[in-house]
């Protein structure tokens, strides 16, 4: 059989198989994506601390995330946390995985962009009488965050795509129905081009709003 | 708010800096530097770039750790606290309340460019003294009308003239009612056709009585408005006295050098 009648006996079965993957992809992603916009700050605030206490141990965590293989990480947490005595689901692995993987890059984004406020703002907000961390707060990341934004949703890209590894510990996610499609019907190109053109139907918007919020701020400043 | 002190305030200088020093790195930048400023008393700075003038007040206010030597105001000491006779760090908590009670105008003016002037104005009261929202705008519009800028409340500061952001820079600090007041060339970063704005605006809060310290390249300002004139050089204060006697008859040959040299730009 040719490309084009697999396509067009089973296509409507695989779009609807790999159709119900997405659920699982995005709660990974989206829940990927805030527990690393929470603990990326987090990492960043303490790699930009006067405090060594706190610079250092951000600084190890930075290093090991970026320096090791995500699937390694996820591999840990999920084969290594129970004999710690936590045995986390496939989804919530996936979820802290890829969470933790993505709030070290996140925390660069944010450092980034809070060093591209000028030093003044934040002396007037001290001088002012706010703790650096109302500072921060109020004066400081409301403006960061125009300059956040577009590496933010590129990296909201990466981490769509990067849900696609978590089928390794048994997430049913797109990829996951694309790997049992592929063993049921002994077919592949079709359905892994099909996978990559539903993930393209995410991403391309995406990778378009990030390049209008990039213009958007090069317009303001 | 903290007034410890008050009770003692009476006779005792609003501020009291105590043989201040500051190095960075192996650079002695503040020599050990002692003086005192009464409540209401305006005191100007002047001295050649690079003397130490702003790194003097950035200590006033702890933006700058002193090296050695400590600042008091009202009594209090500003940015550490005596535990038995050691002197040790405030938390940034308390360092900030402190601060509240010290404005700072910067040559730069630094208002918060996502922020409307009356934003500027009103985040502090609201976020640090946590007045409401109706009664911190009622006080922000107070102190744009007090600058000349209430019909410009609703504007950025990228839309606002060098003079307007200063004015407005000022009316922040004023929102905050700092016992202490502290100009950092506040009309240096300015066209000269906007300098006399804001000079008048600093000379009508000078007239109500504020306390203030003033650094200034401004002769003629600093000699009608203050009550006392420093002069420093590398780090330390060279002579010091009434405006009129250290402006028009200094004594030391520094002071008289570096006057000339104002007078000739
Ligand atoms: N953060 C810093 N690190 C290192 N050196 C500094 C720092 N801040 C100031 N200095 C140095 O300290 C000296 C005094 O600087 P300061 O800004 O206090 O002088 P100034 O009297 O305000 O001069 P100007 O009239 O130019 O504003 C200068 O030699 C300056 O280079
Ligand atoms: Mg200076």
């Amino acid at each position: 059989m040719t490309f084009f009648q697999i396509l067009e006996k089973n296509g409507w079965y695989f779009f609807t198989t790999l159709l119900s993957g997405w659920p699982a992809t995005l709660t990974v992603a989206s829940g990927a994506l805030v527990f690393a916009l929470i603990f990326g700050l987090v990492i960043a605030l303490m790699r930009i601390s006067t405090w060594r206490l706190l610079r250092w141990p951000a600084t190890a965590y930075l290093e090991f995330f970026r320096g090791t293989p995500a699937l390694v990480q996820l591999f840990v947490i999920y084969f290594g946390f129970p004999d710690w005595g936590f045995q986390p689901s496939p989804l919530q692995a996936a979820i802290i995985g890829l969470g933790m993987n993505g709030a070290a890059y996140i925390s660069e984004i944010y450092r980034a962009g809070i060093e591209s406020i000028h030093r003044g703002q934040m002396e007037a907000a001290l001088s002012l009488g706010m703790t650096p961390i109302k500072a921060m707060q109020h004066i400081i990341l409301p403006q960061a965050i125009r300059t956040m934004l577009p590496p933010m949703t590129n990296f909201s890209i990466v981490l769509l795509k990067d849900t696609a590894i978590v089928f390794s510990i048994g997430v049913l996610e797109v990829m996951a129905l694309a790997r049992q499609l592929v063993t049921e019907t002994l077919t592949s190109a079709p359905i892994y081009l099909m996978a990559g053109a539903m993930y393209l139907c995410v991403t391309i918007p995406m990778a378009r709003l990030a390049a209008r919020l990039e213009r958007q701020r090069q317009a303001w400043q | 708010m903290s007034k410890a002190g008050d009770g003692a305030a009476a006779g005792q200088p609003l501020l009291r800096i105590e043989d201040l020093q500051k190095k960075f790195g192996d650079l002695e930048v503040l020599c050990g530097v002692s003086l005192n400023v009464a409540r209401g008393e305006k005191v100007s700075i002047i001295g050649p770039s690079g003397s130490g003038k702003t790194t003097l007040l950035r200590c006033i206010n702890y933006l700058e750790k002193p090296s050695a030597g400590h600042i008091y105001i009202d009594g209090t000491l500003i940015g550490e606290k005596k535990s038995g006779d050691r002197f040790i760090h405030l938390t940034d908590r308390e360092l900030a309340r402190e601060r509240q009670e010290i404005g700072f105008v910067f040559q730069r003016f630094n208002l918060f460019p996502h922020l409307t002037a009356l934003g500027n104005v009103t985040v502090a009261p609201m976020r640090v003294l946590n007045l409401s929202r109706e009664a911190a705008e009622a006080r922000g519009r107070d102190m744009l009308q007090k600058v000349g800028l209430s019909h410009k409340a609703d504007e950025y500061p990228e839309r606002l003239s060098g003079g307007q952001q200063q004015r407005v820079a000022i009316a922040r600090v004023l929102a905050m009612q700092p016992k202490l007041m502290l100009f950092d060339e506040a009309t240096s970063a300015l066209d000269p056709e906007l300098i006399g704005e804001v000079l008048r605006v600093m000379r009508q809060l000078a007239e109500e009585g504020a306390t203030m310290v003033i650094v200034t390249h401004e002769i003629q300002f600093a000699s009608e408005v203050s009550d006392r004139v420093i002069f420093m050089d590398q780090g330390r204060i060279v002579e010091q006295g009434l405006s009129r006697e250290v402006l028009f008859k200094p004594k030391e040959a520094r002071t008289r050098e570096f006057l000339k040299h104002i007078q000739d730009r």
